[in-house]
This record gives C-alpha cells, sequence and structure tokens, in this order.
C-alpha cells in the first residue's frame, strides 16, 4: 500500500457563528483521483484553502509529502508542491498567454526585470507538458473557458508540483471540453500527481475519480472507493434525504397546441425547426453547446428575434420580436445565467418576486399596494418553498437552488402559459435541483406547457413528455422520453 | 507568409492606436488646407511646447488608469507642491539654480502621492472617492495654511529655465518664432523612463496585471498593495514635475490655474485607447490622444473655430473615441455565428 500523500486529520474550522468543518479527516494518495462533493456551503472551499494555507484550522493536524505542519502557509504549500486552481482560473485577460504563464514562476524566482526571451521559453515549455497548442501571443481574454483553464493547469505544473486542486473545474465547459480535460487529468495521474477536485456532478466523480470524499455541513459523511458508490447513496450522503426520481408523466396534454411554431431560423444559428407545444407538455430541447439550442431558445423569448419561419399561439398567428411581445402573449423566459441575466441580487428577495408583476401591484399613479405586495410575496415563498428567514433580505444571501425557485417565483406570478427554461438547475445542489424537477412537473400537470432547453440528459429524460435533439442548428431527432435512453440521444446529439 | 500578413493586419486593426492616428492627420490636414499654417515650423514647435505639461499629467493618468483606478487629484496635488516649493523659494530669497525647486516639489508629490496610495492601495478605498477628496484636501491646504494668491514673480533659477530654449524655430514666410523649452527633455526622459518601466519590469507588468486581475495578480505573487502605494508615490511625483515646469514656462505661480484639467487630460488618454476599466492600453496610444486634445486645443483657432467651441469640438471627439473603442469591445464579444449544416448532411 502506497504512502499517504497528504493527511488532514481531525480538521475544525469556524467563523463567526458558522462551524465550517467539524473534525474533518481527509486523505490523499500520489496518482490518486479524488472527488470533494457536497452541497452548497458544506465547508468544501473552507477545505481546501486549508490544505492550500490560505486558512489556518482551529484544530487538527496536516502531514503533506511526509512533513508535518500545524498549519501550513501558502508560500510552504506551494514549496511543498500543492497548487489550486480556482474557479476563475486566476488568469489576466488583458494580458497575453504568454505572461499568464510565465508570471508565477518569474515571481517565484524574485525576478525585478522582464526578460521576453526567458518568458516565451518558460510559455513554451509549460503548454508542451500538457500538449497543448495556444498562440503564446492571444490575449487570455479572447480564449474560451476551457483554454484558460488549460492554461491555468500548465502553470500550476511548472512547479514540482504533487497534488493539483481544482475547485468545480467542469461548471462552465461543454462535453467534450470535459472529455479533454479528464484525459489530461489522466495523464497526470500516470506522472503521479494526485488530483483533487469539487464537482457536485454525479456522472463526472463516477467517470473519472477512484476515491471519493462528501462533506454535508462541515461534517465528514462518507468517504471511499468510488466503485463502491451509486446514484442513490451519493444523492443520499449530500442531503441526508431519499430521494425517488419520478419519472414525468404528462396527465392533461390541451387537445389543440399552445404554441406552434413553423420552420424557424435565425441566419447563423439555426433553421427550419418546426414543432407543436401543448398546455400540460413538458418539451426537452437537447444538444450540443453550439447547436443553436441556446438561440432557439432565445428566440421563443423575442430576444433573437426570428427571420424566417412563423409562430402560432392558440392557432393564431403572432409574431414575437422581443421579450415585451413575448410577455403579452404569455411566454416567459428562465435564463441560462440566472445571475447576471434573471436576478437583482442586491435587491430583496421580496423585491424580486414581484418585479414582473409591479403593474398589477400598483392602485394609483405608481404607488405600490402594501398589502398585495406582502400577500403576494408570502404567497410564492410558501408555494415554492423558499428557504428564508425573511424575505427583504437581499437575493445574493440564498443558494443557488433558491434564487433559481425565485426566477420561477417571478415568472409564475404573471399567469405564464407558456415556460422557456435554459439550463434551469445548472450550477444548482442536488436537494434543490430535485424540489426544482418536482415543481416544474407540478407545474405542467397543472396546465402550464414548459420547455426545457438543457445538456443534463438525465434531467431532460426524467422530466420531459418529448424530446428534441439540435445538432448544427438543426433538430435531428423528435423522441418519446418514455422510449429513449441517454445512449440514444447521445447517438444524435455527437 | 499571406496569413501572416493577414493576422498581423487584424491585429492592429484592432488597437486604437491606428484610428487616433488617422484622425490626428485628418485634423492636421484639415487645419493645413484650411489655413496654410499647420505644418509651418513655428506651428509644430509650438504644438511640441504646448504637449509638455499635457503629457507628463497625461503619463501619470495612464499609469493609474492601467493598473484599474482613477486619479482626479493630480492637478491639485501638483498645484500645492508647486505653489508651496515656489512660496518657499521666494520667502528663502533663493538665488540658485531650478534644480532645488525640482528636488522640494518632487518631495512634496511623493508625499502627497502617498496619501492617496495609502488609502488606495493600504486602505484598498476606491481611488476615485479618495482622489476626489484629497483634491479637496490639497485645494484646502493651498488656499488656508498658504493663504495662496498668484505669485507673480519666480525664482530666478525657474525664471531661467523657463525661458531657455533648445532652440528657435522661424517661420520664413510669416516671420514667427517659437521656442522649444528645454522642459521638453524632462518630457522625453520620463516618457522613455516609463516605457522602459512598463515594458521592462515586473513592477511595470505587474501594474497591467493589476488592472487585468487584482485577484489574480495576488494570488500570483505580485505584491499589489506595494505596487498601488509605489505607483501613486510616482505619480505624485510626475504631476509635481509638470507643476514645476508648468510655473517655469508660464513665469508666474498661479494657485488654481491648472486646476480642472483632470477632466481634458483623462478624456485623452481614454481616447487613445486605454480602457477606463484598466490593464490595457499603449503609452503611445496614451501620447497621440492627448496629443489631439492639444492640437483642438491649440489650433482649432487657425480654422477660424471660436474657442467657445472647442469644447463642443472635445466633447464630441470623447464621445466618438469612447464609442469606438466600446464598439471594437462589442464586436470582440460578437455571438459566434455557428455553421448550419444543410439537410442532406444528415
Ligand atoms: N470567510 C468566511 N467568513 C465567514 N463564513 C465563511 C467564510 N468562508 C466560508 N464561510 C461559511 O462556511 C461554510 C462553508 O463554506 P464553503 O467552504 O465555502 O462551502 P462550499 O465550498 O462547500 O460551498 C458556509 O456556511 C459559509 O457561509
Ligand atoms: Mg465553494
Amino acid at each position: 500500500m502506497a504512502e499517504n500523500l497528504l493527511k488532514a486529520e481531525g480538521i475544525y474550522k469556524s467563523f463567526v457563528g458558522v462551524q465550517a468543518l467539524k473534525n474533518v479527516t481527509f486523505e490523499i494518495k500520489p496518482g490518486e483521483i479524488h472527488c470533494l462533493a457536497g452541497e452548497n456551503g458544506s465547508g468544501k472551499s473552507t477545505l481546501i484553502k486549508i490544505i492550500s494555507g490560505v486558512y489556518a484550522p482551529d484544530s487538527g493536524s496536516m502531514e503533506f509529502a511526509g512533513k508535518k505542519y500545524e498549519k501550513i502557509t501558502p508560500i510552504e504549500a506551494i514549496k511543498s508542491g500543492i497548487q489550486v486552481i480556482y474557479q476563475d482560473f486566476s488568469v489576466f485577460p488583458n494580458l497575453t498567454v504568454m505572461e499568464n504563464l510565465a508570471f508565477n514562476s518569474e515571481l517565484a524566482d524574485r525576478r525585478k526585470f522582464v526578460n521576453w526571451k526567458r518568458m516565451r521559453k518558460i510559455a513554451t515549455e509549460a503548454i508542451a507538458k500538457i500538449d497543448f497548442k495556444v498562440d503564446l501571443d492571444a490575449l487570455v481574454g479572447s480564449l474560451t473557458v476551457a483554454e484558460k483553464q488549460m492554461i491555468a493547469i500548465s502553470r500550476a505544473l511548472m512547479f514540482n508540483t504533487k497534488l493539483i486542486i481544482m475547485d468545480e473545474p467542469t461548471t462552465a465547459l461543454t462535453k467534450k471540453e470535459v472529455g479533454n480535460l479528464f484525459n489530461i487529468i489522466l495523464k497526470l495521474k500516470e506522472r503521479g500527481i494526485a488530483i483533487l477536485f469539487v464537482s457536485h456532478k454525479l456522472n463526472e466523480v463516477f467517470e473519472i475519480s477512484d476515491f471519493f470524499t462528501i462533506l454535508r455541513s462541515g461534517e465528514l459523511v462518507a468517504s471511499g472507493n468510488t466503485a463502491d458508490l451509486d446514484a442513490k447513496k451519493f444523492s443520499y450522503f449530500m442531503t441526508g434525504r431519499e430521494f425517488t426520481a419520478k419519472r414525468f408523466e404528462a396527465k392533461n396534454i390541451s387537445s389543440e397546441p399552445i404554441l406552434e411554431t413553423k420552420n424557424i431560423g435565425i441566419e447563423g444559428s439555426f433553421q427550419d425547426v418546426s414543432f407543436d407545444l401543448h398546455k400540460g407538455e413538458i418539451i426537452g430541447i437537447t444538444g450540443l453547446l453550439d447547436s443553436g439550442r441556446t438561440e432557439l431558445a432565445l428566440s421563443l423569448f423575442g430576444i433573437l428575434p426570428i427571420d424566417t419561419g412563423s409562430f402560432k399561439i392558440n392557432g393564431k398567428q403572432v409574431k414575437i420580436t422581443n421579450p415585451q411581445t413575448a410577455v403579452a402573449h404569455k411566454i416567459g423566459y428562465l435564463p441560462e445565467d440566472r445571475l447576471s441575466e434573471g436576478l437583482f441580487l442586491n435587491q430583496s428577495i421580496a423585491d424580486n418576486i414581484i418585479i414582473s408583476e409591479i403593474d398589477r401591484l400598483t392602485v394609483f399613479a405608481g404607488v405600490l399596494d402594501t398589502k398585495k405586495r406582502t400577500d403576494e410575496i408570502a404567497r410564492w415563498v410558501k408555494e415554492l418553498s423558499i428557504a428564508t428567514p425573511n424575505p427583504e433580505n437581499a437575493c445574493q444571501t440564498l443558494s443557488g437552488g433558491n434564487q433559481q425557485r425565485i426566477v420561477l417565483a417571478k415568472w409564475l406570478a404573471l399567469n405564464l402559459d407558456i415556460l422557456v427554461l435554459n439550463g434551469p438547475t445548472v450550477g444548482v445542489d442536488i436537494g434543490s435541483k430535485h424540489d426544482i424537477h418536482e415543481i416544474l412537473q407540478n407545474l405542467a400537470n397543472e396546465g402550464l406547457a414548459l420547455i426545457i432547453i438543457s445538456d443534463d440528459l438525465p434531467e431532460v429524460l426524467e422530466n420531459c413528455s418529448r424530446i428534441l435533439v439540435m445538432k448544427a442548428g438543426r433538430v435531428v431527432s423528435d423522441l418519446d422520453a418514455a422510449k429513449a435512453d441517454e445512449q440514444m440521444i447521445l447517438s444524435y446529439m455527437m | 507568409m499571406q496569413t501572416s500578413w493577414k493576422t498581423t493586419i487584424q491585429k492592429i486593426s484592432r488597437r486604437n492606436e491606428p484610428y487616433v492616428f488617422l484622425v490626428l492627420l485628418a485634423l492636421c490636414i484639415l487645419i493645413e488646407i484650411r489655413s496654410g499654417q499647420f505644418f509651418s515650423s513655428n506651428n509644430l514647435v509650438d504644438i511640441a511646447s504646448a504637449l509638455i505639461v499635457p503629457g507628463l499629467f497625461a503619463i501619470g493618468a495612464f499609469l493609474v488608469i492601467i493598473s484599474g483606478g482613477i486619479d482626479v487629484s493630480f492637478p491639485a496635488l501638483a498645484s500645492l507642491s508647486v505653489y508651496a516649493t515656489t512660496k518657499f523659494l521666494l520667502d528663502i530669497n533663493y538665488q540658485g539654480g531650478v534644480w532645488l525647486a525640482f528636488v522640494i516639489a518632487l518631495s512634496i508629490g511623493a508625499l502627497l502621492g502617498a496619501f492617496n496610495g495609502l488609502f488606495i492601495g493600504y486602505f484598498k478605498l476606491p481611488a476615485l472617492i479618495v482622489t476626489l477628496g484629497s483634491s479637496s484636501v490639497f485645494k484646502g491646504i493651498m488656499q488656508g495654511a498658504l493663504n495662496s494668491k498668484q505669485l507673480t514673480t519666480i525664482p530666478v533659477g525657474m525664471r531661467a529655465f523657463g525661458t531657455s530654449s533648445l532652440f528657435i524655430a522661424k517661420n520664413p514666410v510669416s516671420g514667427l518664432t517659437a521656442r522649444m523649452p528645454v522642459a521638453s527633455i524632462a518630457f522625453v526622459i520620463v516618457l522613455i523612463l516609463v516605457y522602459l518601466m512598463m515594458r521592462y519590469t515586473m513592477f511595470g507588468r505587474g501594474i497591467y496585471g493589476i488592472g487585468g486581475s487584482e485577484v489574480s495578480a495576488h494570488r500570483a505573487g505580485f505584491g499589489v498593495r506595494k505596487t498601488k502605494f509605489t505607483l501613486y508615490v510616482m505619480v505624485g511625483m510626475i504631476a509635481s514635475l509638470a507643476g514645476v515646469i508648468r510655473v517655469c514656462m508660464m513665469q508666474q505661480a498661479h494657485p488654481t490655474n491648472m486646476l480642472g484639467m483632470e477632466l481634458n487630460i483623462i478624456a485623452g488618454v481614454v481616447l487613445g485607447g486605454t480602457a477606463i476599466t484598466g490593464g490595457r492600453g499603449t503609452l503611445l496610444g496614451c501620447i497621440l490622444g492627448t496629443l489631439l486634445i492639444v492640437i483642438v486645443e491649440n489650433s482649432l483657432i487657425l480654422i477660424g473655430v471660436p474657442t467657445s467651441w472647442k469644447s463642443v469640438f472635445i466633447g464630441s471627439l470623447i464621445i466618438i473615441g469612447t464609442g469606438a473603442s466600446a464598439f471594437q469591445v462589442m464586436r470582440m464579444n460578437r455571438v459566434k455565428s455557428i455553421k448550419i449544416r444543410s439537410k442532406e448532411a444528415f
């Protein structure tokens, strides 16, 4: 049995009023791929920061590469071979790839002057280590997320690295990019480098990791061999709740379609898309990142108006040229990036809920009816079980799942007929994800027509009655969800 | 080979400097056509001499904006340090060379810059708020403690420096002459030093880095606080240098005469392609943008545009200039269109 590379034992850490970690023990061996999972706020980032020396633990001990530490400092951590790749990759978008790669080692060598030749040499060597091909003179801001990540990884490898820690490395990547990343992780493993990565995504945990550790509310709830883990146990460990995934069955589909699209298209995005949507139905639209699925979603809400084809709502031809006309036709849209597009994070939860129906709540000349406002807010907080002590708190105090419920509440307050959801559970933890799915299914059964755009195949399969698969700007198949499976969808997508 | 040509042209066309240069050229040619006076030797020397003080201020403003900050206090800072220096030298009846004026003014400038740097770098307060505040403080000290009035005479050393010239250009047609002040050397030296610093020292690259992402700079190992502090000290010194040169060239110290310059200076820097959000911009662009403003301020009169229209002209330039750079950003972020495959391909 190989020696442990890292062993952290009995780690406690509290912040004012919050016990972030309670008696957590964690070990990793050289060349091991270890997944750290847990819901938001469970203490994953805190654990990472203790290992990398950013925080000192309240108590507990750490041993790395045979050396004991009461607490490790960030410099000691780097020197002994621990590298952290943060979610934002710590890059300089305004500088070239070369500088981004060379800065860390130049600064570590305490250089005062810039030698551009030496920087180029360092950068060339750094990307060669993972066979990453990129223009060294390109600005990092112009690269894709995956390329920025590759830069962060190459940079981490420049030092005598023994452990690489990645905080949620796959969140913003496409399927193909995740594949590339995993290949690189496997190569690093061959070289004996241990990888600790944070992920909530079940399929990724299974695909790549050897061992797992799951935290809940700062406590270690399970750790062991990934081979012994299954989906059910995983979500149980994460949430402490048992879930029975309920496959959606459309109970009352209207006989007439509420929305019909006929050969709609946008130059350079998608073409010839035709489908009917009935009340009570949930249609899933899936495809790779550049398949045109997002543009299709945006066109249904008028953000990107179509240039060919036509819409019919309740059998009548209509034009949807901007979000206002879409809302007038009782269409709502839940954006992909709820943080930047769907919510006013600094405003209160309450105001975020009522913002879209503000016209209905005013009595006279723009003055709000406060009684009506309070009732309306109370109703939605309850209906969607938004976990907050006080709806007047700022929206950013909520977890991802709860924020998503608010965006939902905002739309439902309008009594819509159609709701388009783009990636409704991206970045949401398992418990909330399950709840959101339940809400969506109930909404459909109460007569709402829903369209879910998502590349999370289990999500689409579980919650939709029909699935449209898109590829290179076209709908390539229209599947009955009850008869489809992941393999089948993938084969159409790729 | 051909593709590399193409990419080079593409890269250049994405930068701001060529556009500023073209606008500048167009303006010069327009003035030349209308007046026949623009490319005369005396006018060119006049413009170069008018560029010295705004140019120095612009270099300071450029450095701060690159680091992701903003400084609106430099005119007040320069006024205070040069006013205090002149007054002190007059009081002791100093008869020596100009060097002492530079030493004292630059020391005061460093101190006042350190005041900005302390609050911005170490206490992490927003640069705009700090410099708005310090600007008032500097003006207050000048008016309150120093009881500032216009000083109509300046020490002999400063007077001599202000009137000494490198060469004198004479227009053979009109007979008009223009002097190239010795102070232009100071401007060129600062320009070269700052260029070298920004390109060849880790401190300079750190300023770009901090402007791009402060968190990343910290994690990479740049001393963010120290860098910012040093930067504001440096900018205080550059501004004070400009202040001394201004007083020497005008042969009198006026306490409020430089105040209000900050907006046109910052406008010139931004026109030259320096991103107001920090991290992006070149010294060349900064100087071109400032030159554009200086020419508009000094030469519009040559084509018969009344001075009252100057601010309208400058305002429009700023809107067009910043609009153009916003457009470029938009173009870079535009949604990449995807290839729709024909039906048969499936
Ligand atoms: N610097 C801090 N100050 C106060 N509380 C913190 C701080 N960092 C984390 N916490 C709290 O500690 C808990 C664990 O947080 P974190 O480690 O970030 O969780 P995770 O990364 O698993 O989402 C949360 O309740 C969080 O609010
Ligand atoms: Mg975290």
